[in-house]
């Protein structure tokens, strides 16, 4: 999967949550009050059945899932051993 | 979505409601009496595997898939609701550490949790902090040798009397945390609770940290993760169980009531040939059978993994407890100065129901979500991303 099309998915599905068009892609989603309690694990969710990726104990590192950037460098990093 | 069961399915869910016909239904009255749940029920439900059924085979437990979890859920809410509330906590934490846990909490917990030889208990909710749960007081305080130090009092624990693992959240230093904490620790103990409305046989109990020592590899998922990971883990889980009990609970108001109404004579007839008696037993049936598809959604979403899971999962759970105290009510009224009496189910489903509604989120938090979502999408539509 290109980097284009998992910004993509990334996009649409943070879309269904909060107004992408007004965001950043650095924008820090948890800080700024944009989504609510549940939004992390839907993005959980998501990563896991979108990418075939298993979210677990290691990788609850906010780094890893503040920002629309961030969750797209958590996925490349995680697709290779996924595939 | 598929909403018919396959002839497995069927088969399970024949096994879970003739479980509950002889097992559950004839003590759940006398368990509510003398709010007790006798360690003999527990046991039977280790047995049947039902405590461990959400744990993969490879650690000792059925590995049972969530529709099925569901039907199990549902004949237990048929029979009793508090019963209902012991594998609604079992499994909440055993959701959590399956998720969450390292691969020695995996090895070293799940087996007695599938087993039985465990009971864990949930605790999340405080004196004075309920739905605001990221304002948690409990704290935590590491020592020089790894070890935590826990302080804090949680509330409302159902069968906080006999569990023997919590789920804790405690906060370090404004990052809120989740800890497996054992009944025997240093500094923990547990208070009953007693003159609860519902759910009276559950065994309610406070819990008292002071002090409370923790080793250092009993922490949960990471410091700063345990509100919006693992509790929100546990939770999804704990609405979920509790959207299929209701529609059980709902579904005995409606058996109790075709029962009742057929042998209940006034004005020399039955009384279900009254057309009042009928439009209750009509709106009674239907919301019955809404809440019921809720949740089939619901599974059908938590078997894809699907993110809409957990939306979904909080209208089947707002929907279908809302539908358990109007049907229960109903049930109530049919029965008239019967449904007033301990002598008839209908009764304790009235008080029980009432519970429902407030446990796992209380039903204006999910309100309060639902509806910010509906705007959401209602957004994405009209931004010409299809129709949602």
């Amino acid at each position: 999967m290109n980097p284009e099309e998992i910004t993509l998915k990334i996009k649409n599905f943070a879309g269904q949550y909060v107004n992408t068009d007004n965001i950043e892609a650095d924008t820090d989603l948890f800080a700024s009050g944009m989504v609510n309690s549940l939004f992390a694990m839907q993005l959980v969710l998501f990563v896991e059945k979108e990418f075939g990726i298993k979210v677990e104990n290691e990788d609850l590192d906010i780094d890893n899932f503040k920002s629309l950037d961030a969750i797209h460098l958590f996925i490349q990093r995680k697709l290779p051993v996924a595939s | 979505m598929d909403m018919e069961l396959n002839a497995d399915q069927i088969s399970a869910r024949q096994a879970f409601r003739q479980f509950v016909e002889q097992h559950v239904i004839p003590t759940a009255a006398k368990c509510d009496a003398l709010r007790e749940t006798p360690p003999e029920l527990i046991e039977s439900l280790a047995r049947e595997g039902y405590l461990g059924a959400l744990v993969p085979k490879e650690y000792g437990g059925e590995g049972m898939d969530g529709l099925k979890w569901g039907l199990l859920c549902e004949a237990m809410g048929y029979g009793s609701a508090s019963l209902l509330s012991l594998l609604t906590v079992h499994s909440m934490v055993i959701q959590a550490v399956l998720k969450w846990g390292t691969q020695a909490q995996r090895e070293k917990w799940l087996p007695p949790l599938a087993s039985g030889k465990i009971i864990a208990g949930f605790a999340l909710t405080e004196n004075k902090t309920g739905s605001d749960a990221k304002n948690t007081k409990t704290s935590a305080r590491q020592q020089d040798d790894g070890t935590w130090l826990l302080q804090g009092n949680k509330k409302w624990m159902s069968f906080g009397q006999v569990a023997s693992l919590f789920l804790i959240l405690a906060q370090i230093d404004g990052k809120a945390t989740a800890f497996l904490v054992e009944r025997g620790s240093r500094g923990f103990s547990t208070e009953p609770i007693t003159g609860m409305m519902g759910f009276r046989s559950a065994m309610l109990a406070q819990l008292h940290m002071d002090d409370c020592l923790v080793p250092a590899e009993n922490i949960l998922g990471r410091p700063g993760f345990g509100f919006s990971h693992v509790i929100g883990t546990a939770l999804d889980q704990g609405r979920y169980s509790i959207a299929w009990g209701c529609a059980g609970l709902a579904r005995a108001c409606v058996d109790a009531c075709l029962d009742y109404t057929d042998q209940r004579e006034q004005f020399g007839v039955p009384i279900r040939e009254h057309q009042l008696i009928q439009e209750m037993i009509a709106d009674m049936i239907t919301q019955s059978r809404a809440a019921q598809m809720l949740c089939f959604r619901a599974a059908s979403l938590k078997e894809q993994g699907d993110p809409s899971l957990i939306m979904e999962t909080s209208m089947a759970k707002y929907f279908a407890s809302r539908a358990a105290v109007k049907i229960a009510s109903d049930a109530v009224q049919i029965h008239g100065a019967n449904g007033c009496s301990n002598q008839f189910p209908v009764e304790r489903h009235f008080r029980d129901a009432k519970i429902m509604e407030i446990i796992e989120g209380s039903n204006q938090m999910q309100q309060i979500i639902i509806a910010r979502y509906g705007y959401q999408r209602h957004q994405i539509k009209k931004k010409g991303g299809g129709n949602p």
